[in-house]
């Protein structure tokens, strides 16, 4: 891997998220009376785009906001000019990625839309919901308006074909609700709140969230390890892997997910999932997967159901990585989900210098010294900081979030002279030890009594 | 070399709310900082069907409680009841003193560990108001477990990386 190429900046990047800046700026206040300064910054995110299709939408977009006069429609294309210029700038990230990874990736296919009936007064919903979010700014926010949101993402997350959006709503509006009211709060998460904000109104439009065409693919499936995503009431584990085809290795992600609450934490979750893939046991086993006809998305994620599978030899992520990761190719990102933070492309780092200080984790490597992401590290298996800053290889997802880092899923390390290696997605399929046992247990009584609670009051 | 870190402001997956601690939930099912309030439910030791409904308003540090079906509590002193004084310690289990004695607005000293500590320091009143806005919170609570798992992919969960391997 030509690291030194990860170390140079990416054209255009920097500009892009200017643009985006001074929009996420005018967020914070509302724009319902934008300041000269949101004003400026308005005008300056419709002239980055006035050389794209969007141009004439953006630009009315831009003139209403100002004139006071803010509809549904014209949000929707204040977002779409936002979610270009990080689309682009995602691309130019990844394109820079795979080129310094030496990594072949598929174009996106020319798909044809699918349909999506019944959510119409649903997505309309939320869609209300965003506006009044945006017209009142961050600092805008109270109890009352974050209460607003909650019949609507309970519909959604009932509805499978509308879970993302449920799900990504339910998350904001936790934070939201935990940060109220607005204007009071010490800081603001001005980016991330105007990211999440900007892809649930993509998500709300009608028609985003459409299925779509969806093939088949067999094969052996050899895992990389696990990526694990939470909020206080969602889990979701993906399984990075390369699957060996016919036309060649490839890589997929298998993901299983689940609604729950934010008492069930650390590695309590993974009994909520394990029941849902059998994948999440042949991680701990450290076994293939041999696929017969599995559902799998233009985008590379594989619809995981155990029926298309059988348990395979054992096969070890640091033998996979450094036999198979090379030569696999990727898989293109859907047009929706292109944004620099879904970046998270599973590389072998070696041979390079780690050390530890106040500040976190750094791996050295020949052109790059790149930051261990510790915030995306977790206790739900036995992977630590302190681990990585031990280790001598590493299996990590490259993710880019202003800068590019490393998010640990294997190390190999030296302990007591023996090389081990130590996987965050370990105890996917069970707990192997005392600590972790106890902790899955705890999560088992929580859930048990949960599940008393809501038998006696809920279904009256 | 690489570029700096960004600033928190400036991050998309920056870490707003640390994630709770897990407890025993026998007790106290349900507690939650949330409205302006520290609120939640706390299961009655003589009868598993009732349950009581117990709240602390940041705002004027009044309290209210009573049970599910709108009987007011019986033990309701100046300073709180059992119930509120259960709901506080395990906030405090599940958020930390701090988190919970900054939401409520209760100025602790620095060595505060308790519930009770927060309680002393908010001294509550009792001001009756509905439990049911509370009691519906913690139905939808409960109905999060009964939703379906999905092997779909949720790609937006990228903003929402699980954490706790270092605090
Ligand atoms: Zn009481």
């Amino acid at each position: 891997m030509r690291f030194d190429l990860l170390a140079a900046p990416v054209d255009g990047v920097s500009e892009a998220y200017e643009v985006v800046a001074g929009f996420d700026g005018a967020l914070v206040g509302g724009l319902l009376r934008p300041g000269a300064e949101q004003i400026a910054a308005l005008h300056a995110l419709a002239a980055a785009v006035s050389g794209t299709p969007l141009a004439g939408r953006v630009a009315e977009a831009v003139d209403k906001t100002i004139a006071g006069s803010i509809s549904d429609e014209h949000l929707a294309a204040l977002v779409a000019a936002r979610s270009a210029l990080l689309g682009a700038s995602h691309d130019a990230l990844l394109a820079r990625l795979d080129e310094a990874a030496g990594r072949g990736r598929e174009p996106w296919p020319a798909a044809g839309l699918g349909s999506l009936t019944g959510a119409d007064n649903l997505l309309a919903a939320a869609r209300s919901w965003l506006s009044d979010l945006a017209i009142a700014g961050w600092r805008g926010i109270d109890h009352d308006l974050v209460s607003h949101a909650d019949q609507a993402v309970q519909a959604l997350l009932a509805d499978l074909r509308l879970r993302r959006l449920g799900a990504l709503l339910d998350g904001f509006a936790g934070e939201l609700r935990a940060c109220a009211p607005g204007a009071t709060m010490p800081r603001v998460p001005v980016r991330r709140w105007a990211d999440l904000w900007a892809r649930a109104v993509l998500l709300a439009q009608p028609g985003a969230l459409a299925s779509t065409e969806v093939g088949t693919v067999s094969g052996r499936l050899l895992p990389l390890g696990v990526d694990l995503h939470e909020h206080p009431t969602a889990v979701q584990a993906q399984v990075h892997a390369v699957l060996e085809t016919a036309d060649g290795p490839r890589l997929v992600r298998a993901s299983v997910s689940t609604p729950k609450v934010d008492t069930l934490v650390g590695s309590g979750v993974w009994q909520l999932l394990r029941g849902h893939s059998a994948l999440l046991a042949a991680v701990t086993e450290q076994r293939a997967m041999d696929l017969t006809d599995m559902p799998v998305t233009a985008g590379g994620d594989l619809i995981w159901s155990d029926e298309h599978t059988k348990a395979g030899a054992p096969a070890e992520p640091f033998a996979t990585a450094r036999v198979q990761l090379a030569a696999a190719s990727a898989a293109p990102v859907p047009p929706l989900e292109r944004h620099p933070v879904r970046i998270a492309e599973p590389v072998l780092l070696e041979g390079y210098t780690a050390a530890a200080d106040d500040d976190g984790v750094t791996l050295t490597l020949p052109g790059l010294t790149v930051e261990v992401d510790v915030e995306r590290m977790h206790s739900a298996g036995p992977l630590t900081p302190a681990l990585v800053a031990a280790s001598t290889a590493c299996i990590g997802l490259l993710r880019w979030d202003g800068h590019w880092t490393i998010q640990p899923l294997a190390v190999e390390a030296q302990v007591k002279r023996k090389t081990v290696a130590v996987h965050a997605g370990a105890w996917a399929g069970g707990a192997a030890d005392a600590a972790g046992a106890k902790a899955e247990a705890a999560a088992a009584d929580a859930a048990k009594v949960l599940r008393e609670r809501a038998g006696r009051l809920l279904r009256r | 070399m690489n570029a700096a870190r960004k600033p928190w402001e400036e991050r998309s997956a920056a870490l707003v709310v640390a994630p709770a601690r897990p407890r025993k939930l026998a007790k106290v099912p349900f507690v939650e900082l949330a409205d302006g309030r520290l609120q939640g439910v706390v299961s009655s030791g003589s009868d598993i069907e009732r349950v009581y409904v117990s709240s602390l308003t940041a705002a004027n540090h009044s309290f209210h409680c009573s049970t599910n079906n709108n009987r007011p509590c019986g033990g309701i002193r100046r300073g709180g009841c059992n119930h509120l004084r259960a709901l506080a310690d395990e906030a405090v289990l599940q958020y930390g003193v701090e988190r919970v004695a900054r939401y409520v607005r209760a100025e602790v000293a620095e060595d505060a560990t308790t519930g009770a500590a927060v309680l002393a320091a908010a001294d509550p009143w009792h001001e009756p108001s509905a439990g049911a806005p509370v009691f519906s919170r913690f139905l939808r609570h409960l109905a999060y477990l009964e939703l379906a798992a999905t092997t779909e992919p949720l790609p937006e969960l990228h903003w929402f990386p699980a954490g706790g391997a270092v605090r």
